[in-house]
């Protein structure tokens, strides 16, 4: 543990610890452009200059290591000659067009030069321009506004795990660029953005549509899949205008997805702004009383085994909750929120969480992947699985597609054969779990979502059984989820009742006749023409796949337009706010089905506020009063033993940029798939 | 003046073979199991003793540095690696070793690599070193089918390899850590010490990187002994030493001298002097062209050697002599190094990326007065900004040139605006 001396204080830290983690531990702030906490250290802008008495020269604190008996001095007139000096040559060829740069307001360079930077320049020779470079679709690039700080660089090689930034020249002529500029073909690739302490790298979509002092900004949480990551979501008026990342070490870090930063504009496209109604064979505007009257006149007097509901994949726990009240009071047991069939089991709750939680993958030292991928199905959770890949000592093993990820793995059989060898310790990789202290599993949608999904769910946990995963304190055993709905209905037990019908019994019905009236809510990802002879009641934000076939439309709201809360694929209860409100008439969702039941048999749920209907919720699933945590679930047996089939497993996710409504509704997201999905792909055939 | 007997390279001018049988005669790879048969303890006290400090420029103690190595393994091998990317302007001794000598250099990493425990000797010669990386080869290759080197080195039971890297001719990759990566294949860029490469050095390993001249040299002092070698110079700044005298000499030449031999005697002695005898002389440059130069009259009486030259604000560096007589535009000489630097920074630190250019722009200006006085000292101190802020010594290489100029030719500068402004009057 050394002890040094930083500006007369004396502090002892960590062995390891740089000079300039010491100096925030006293307090003393310095000043910085290429460290960066999560990134290898450069020390290349040589903005974070101290003086340490006996050494000949000062020294850049953000590499060197803190010894034992340093004097530290950061506030001498040599040290802010020399930070004066770095910052006079970062502006030299700096092009200052501050009032037309996007990052003007959010800028470190700005902000810094606010304290070392000279009024005037004593600079009269030509500044250099560099050309701007190609990045994809969401990076613009400004390169003459480039310091040359190779953050996107470290970020795209360390974290993001594709080696596509670099920096070309030398001297004067360094450069950053993609090389052959071409998209950067990662799915983390709009963290640069926020990374660029200038204006080099900046948003393409948000381009010169806001200035950053002008937003307004609501803290809330993602949806776009499972991860639930933090973030933050800037608006003016009624319009969205960016999503940026909150820091949560036991999530996203500080990273997001493209999906996640960039889906945003889809929240403007394609929107249900009104209730319809459909008469003579067409879908017409309607009232919400004319909705509601249309529903009533079907369904009361219905017997409940006629009605059912299917709640998707963006609806929020509160309106899955009254939703379920409502079915319950029309006495229809015929609810699933498993839109995409997976063979989970409520019941238990272990069996469908990722029981290690995110931040547990750091503690694994072997890892098992089953029919997921990773890499688009979570990227976050893909990229913390790098993290610790990276640190080594961690084998991975993948049972299912053979995808190119970010780390190197084992790649050991596409099917169920090869799942049933590792459970019966006959394949080679059974030895490594049974080697690892702390062996983790992780089984996609794709596994589960299938014939056999009970069987290969039992397997899974025999696996995690046989191989330690279970033990105090460490819970290896982990379903990947890629709908932020998912745990949320699970955990309200929005699945079939006593004698009730799952989804695909749902569909079956509705064709058969059997089933006549479906409550889609936010329900899209299904084969919506198999419900073509039921009436069916659509809710939901955008007009897709669902409203195909639906006969009332009722309009809800986007994840960014209700106070609601989501449960991600660890089981973590967290809360979304609105940023704004829903277009046109659209409502949050739990109040139309509480506005509609007024009119339904069995009469209005009882709760006329979202406290009430909060409290009814904790009244039968208690943790979801744990906001921000994780309540550990329980291990108990869970599965159906079984045949397994034969048929290789798929990831549950084929098209990342267009898994739900909001991204398909999103311009820039049919880009991205246009654009970086073909590169991915790399059949060579592309571009 | 040094005796001819106290000569180390005694094929520097190429006049015998500079292989196998012609190294043998000059008495090369003779009794090499003995020395090594003394210890590694005993190797390194010697070169010790010896006071031989690194030829490459710094004039880092070489035994010192040697000592730096671990004694005994964590389980990673330690390496030599050679500095042959001979590329500082004015210097050409190393590339004559080479060609000329290249034994010595096998014999040098044997010994030397043995000493501080390494399993292999990584050369690095640059790329436009084509003859000499082909001899150098040619002397390895000989070395190995003698057993000098190889399995059982010399006959001693000891395994050492030597390879040879050919660089792509980029000045920086003469900085010791850039060297190491570019020898890893990446781009060539210093990095950032600590940790130092006796810790951290290629590949991860611990590592010495050193000249071709402070190798090449240690086979000899050991032979004849650390007294001899110290012996010859003044303290601190013992031995001998190879001098490459380029410019407005009658007869330019690389030539093995006594450490401190005086200026003026290494040129009129070796050199022919001065084109036009020594008064027509304007200034040195004494260490290659990352030292600041001086004037004639600090030339008349300094001595050549790491304290002497350091005591008139200049270095002996690579002892690269560039000798500039009265017609030489010194304003455009020094610019003319200016844009070698800004050619060469690799970029990556800010105050020599942006600083280089700077530099060279206000010095083109300079060349043709078109500046004002104040330009003079707003460039001073970016030379100050830039030195001692960067990751690597470019950057002081760059800074040092320019504060030599202002230092001792500012009233030619003044000189310059003066006519340049006196000019545009007239013309107007």
């Amino acid at each position: 543990m050394p002890t040094l001396t930083i500006d007369g204080k004396e502090v002892t830290v960590a062995p390891g610890t740089t000079v300039l983690q010491a100096c925030e531990i006293v307090g003393v702030e310095v000043p910085r452009f290429c460290y960066h906490e999560r990134l290898s250290i450069a020390g290349n802008c040589r903005m974070c200059l101290v003086e340490q008495e006996k050494a000949p020269k000062p020294i850049a604190s953000c590499a060197m290591p803190a010894a034992d008996n340093m004097v530290i001095h950061t506030n001498t007139p040599q040290v802010k000659k020399a930070r004066e000096g770095v910052m006079e040559f970062l502006l030299i060829n700096h092009p200052l067009d501050c009032p037309i740069c996007d990052q003007g307001g959010e800028c470190d360079l700005q902000d810094q030069s606010m304290a070392y930077g000279k009024g005037a320049t004593r600079f009269h020779e030509n500044k250099r321009a560099v050309k701007e470079k190609y990045m994809g679709p969401l990076i613009k690039t400004v390169m003459t506004r480039c310091i040359h700080c190779t953050r996107c660089v470290r970020f795209a090689e360390e974290v993001a795990g594709v080696e596509e930034i670099g920096a070309i020249g030398r001297g004067e002529h360094m450069e950053i660029t993609t090389y052959l500029e071409q998209a950067m073909t990662s799915e983390l690739s709009g963290n640069v953005i926020d990374l660029c302490p200038v204006g080099a790298l900046t948003s393409k979509p948000y381009a010169f549509t806001a200035r950053s002092w002008e937003l307004e900004k609501v803290e809330s949480v993602d949806v776009h899949d499972a991860v639930g990551s933090n973030i933050r979501v800037d608006f003016r008026g009624k319009e969205v205008m960016r999503v940026l990342p909150r820091l949560n070490e036991d999530i996203n870090q500080e990273w997001i997805s493209d999906k996640t930063r960039f889906a945003y504009d889809g929240l403007k496209r394609n929107r249900l702004d009104r209730p319809y109604v459909r008469k003579d064979g067409k879908l017409q505007e309607a009232t919400w009383a004319e909705a509601f009257a249309a529903i009533a006149a079907k369904v009361n007097g219905l017997p409940g085994t006629k009605v059912a509901a299917i709640a998707g994949d963006l609806a929020d726990l509160e309106s899955m909750a009254a939703l379920k009240d409502l079915m319950a009071n029309l006495g229809s047991p015929n609810i699933d929120c498993r839109q995409d069939g997976a063979k989970l089991d409520a019941s238990a709750r272990a069996s469908y969480l990722f029981n290690s939680t995110i931040a547990g993958i750091d503690k694994a030292d072997a890892l098992l992947i089953v029919g997921s991928n990773p890499r688009i199905e979570a990227p976050i959770i893909n990229a913390r699985i790098r993290q610790r890949w990276l640190g080594g000592g961690f084998r991975i093993g993948v049972i299912g597609e053979q995808p190119e990820l970010t780390y190197d793995y084992d790649y050991l059989g596409a099917g169920p054969g090869t799942l049933g060898e590792v459970a019966s310790g006959g394949h080679s990789f059974a030895e490594v779990l049974r080697g690892a202290r702390n062996p983790m599993i992780i089984v996609g949608q794709g596994a589960l979502a299938r014939a056999d999904g009970a069987a290969v769910l039992a397997a899974a946990r025999e696996i995690a059984d046989t191989y330690g995963m279970i033990v105090e304190g460490w819970n290896g055993f982990n379903v990947l989820h890629t709908a932020a709905s998912r745990v949320g209905g699970l955990d309200l037990g929005f699945v079939p009742g006593e004698g009730g019908l799952d989804v695909e019994g749902i569909l079956a019905g509705a064709q058969s006749g059997a089933v006549e009236v479906v409550y889609l809510l936010h329900a899209d990802e299904l084969d919506t023409s198999r419900l073509d002879n039921a009436f069916v009641i659509y809710q939901g934000s955008h007009g897709d796949q669902g409203v195909k076939h639906a006969d009332i439309i009722l309009p809800g709201a986007a994840y960014t337009e209700k106070n609601a809360t989501w449960i991600n694929t660890e089981g973590r209860v967290q809360l979304g706010n609105r940023a704004v409100f829903p277009p046109g008439d659209a409502r949050e969702d739990w109040t139309i089905v509480r506005a509609l039941s007024e009119g339904l048999t069995g009469g209005k749920l009882p709760y006329d506020n979202l406290g009430a209907l909060r409290r009814r919720i904790a009244g039968e699933v208690a943790h979801v009063t744990a906001i921000n945590d994780v309540v550990p679930a329980a291990w108990s047996t869970f599965g159906q033993s079984g045949p397994l089939g034969d048929a290789p497993f798929a990831s549950a996710v084929t098209q990342h940029y267009l898994t739900n409504p909001i991204c398909r509704a999103s311009y820039i997201m049919a880009e991205c798939h246009a654009v970086i999905e073909p590169a991915q792909e790399g059949t060579g055939t592309h571009g | 003046m040094l005796a001819d007997q106290d000569r180390i390279f005694t094929n520097l001018y190429g006049l015998q073979s500079p292989f196998l049988d012609g190294a043998k005669a000059r008495g090369d790879w003779d009794g090499t199991a003995a020395l090594i048969a003394n210890g590694q303890d005993w190797l390194i006290t010697q070169i010790k003793e010896s006071g031989l400090r690194g030829r490459g420029g710094a004039g880092f103690p070489t035994g010192l540095k040697m000592s730096f190595m671990p004694k005994e393994s964590d389980g990673r091998p330690s390496y030599l690696v050679v500095n042959a990317d001979e590329g500082e302007p004015g210097t050409c001794k190393d590339r004559e070793i080479m060609r000329h000598d290249p034994h010595k250099l096998v014999e040098g990493c044997l010994i030397a690599g043995y000493a501080m425990r390494a399993v292999a000797a990584y050369i690095y010669i640059r790329g436009e070193f084509y003859r000499e990386a082909e001899n150098l080869q040619r002397a390895i290759d000989e070395a190995y089918e003698s057993g000098l080197i190889g399995e059982n080195a010399c006959g001693t039971g000891y395994r050492f390899d030597v390879y040879v890297h050919r660089g792509m001719g980029a000045y920086i990759c003469g900085e010791e850590t850039a060297l190491i990566e570019s020898l890893e294949g990446k781009k060539g860029q210093p990095r950032l010490k600590p940790p130092f490469p006796a810790n951290m050095g290629v590949w991860g390993c611990p590592t010495t990187v050193s000249n071709v001249e402070s190798i090449a040299v240690i086979p000899t002092i050991l032979r004849r002994g650390a007294t001899w070698f110290s012996g010859i110079g003044r303290p601190n700044n013992t031995g001998t030493k190879l001098f490459c005298i380029s410019g407005h000499v009658n007869k330019p030449c690389t030539v093995e001298e006594a450490m401190s031999i005086p200026l003026r005697e290494l040129i009129e002695k070796h050199c022919g002097g001065v084109r036009g005898g020594w008064d027509n002389l304007l200034a040195i440059i004494p260490g290659g062209s990352s030292v600041p130069l001086l004037p004639k009259h600090i030339c008349d009486d300094v001595l050549m050697d790491f304290d002497a030259l350091k005591a008139v604000q200049s270095g002996l560096g690579t002892a690269a002599v560039i000798v500039m007589d009265k017609s030489t535009d010194v304003v455009k000489a020094i610019a003319r190094l200016s844009k070698f630097y800004m050619h060469e920074s690799c970029g990556q630190c800010t105050p020599c990326r942006e600083g280089t250019g700077w530099m060279w722009r206000v010095m083109d200006r300079l060349v043709r007065g078109e500046a004002d006085v104040p330009e003079i000292d707003l460039l001073q101190e970016v030379t100050k900004q830039v030195e001692g802020h960067t990751i690597c010594a470019l950057g002081d290489a760059a800074a040092w040139p320019i504060q030599g100029l202002i230092r001792h030719f500012r009233p030619e500068l003044e000189a310059r605006i003066a006519a340049y402004k006196n000019a545009q009057v007239q013309a107007a």
